[in-house]
């Protein structure tokens, strides 16, 4: 799983019929300092709670399937969860 | 399998079932020499790794769902192991 940020919706026009209930998210990934890292995607939400500028994790391939529900979708990427907070502990404090 | 450091968590309310109840940590991906290459993961954790741990990752959604026993979880990051130590042989006994 990754980070990434919901930079906006992608509302389709024509769509095959396994994908019409699926939300779609366009989605920044990022590095673990929240900065943009690699190109924008397009993300099916499992959550149906994501929204542009919220920042979520995302998975992959067929795991990104079973984050939706139902699961056997035709998809390569999936948002799992929204992100509240990334704790990250600077070196000093982890000895 | 991969080797990496766990540097952080990821705190979050909404999300799939299976994250109920289980800790999200960022581990940053070490290189042969024990230091951050710059890529990381979030990974699942069950077994209590916690801030500045060495670690052992499973990066393959098949063993990952087979560790949470659950055969529908969309995770593809586990912790596997804790790790003490590594030793690593220097290139002129290779």
């Amino acid at each position: 799983m990754l980070l990434g940020r919901v930079i906006g919706t992608v509302v389709p026009a024509v769509l095959v019929d396994e994908l019409t209930a699926t939300p779609l998210l366009w989605v920044q990934p990022l590095d673990r300092d929240g900065r943009a890292e690699g190109d924008p995607l397009v993300c099916a939400d499992g959550t149906r709670m994501a929204g542009p500028g919220q920042m979520i994790y995302w998975v992959a391939s067929r795991e990104a399937a079973l984050a939706l529900d139902p699961w056997f979708v035709p998809i390569d990427d999936a948002v799992v969860g929204l992100v509240d907070e990334v704790k990250i502990d600077s070196p000093e404090d982890s000895s | 399998m991969i080797l990496a450091r766990i540097t952080g968590s990821v705190v979050s309310t909404i999300h799939h079932p299976i994250v109920q109840g289980r800790k999200l940590l960022v581990a940053e991906r070490l290189d042969a020499s024990g230091n951050p290459t710059g890529g990381y993961l979030i990974a699942m954790d069950t077994i209590g790794a916690g801030f500045g741990e060495t670690v052992l990752i499973l990066d393959e959604g098949n063993g990952a769902r087979q560790i949470l026993g659950d055969p529908n979880a969309p995770v593809r990051s586990i912790v596997v192991g804790i790790v003490d130590a590594v030793d690593v042989e220097t290139e002129g006994r290779l």
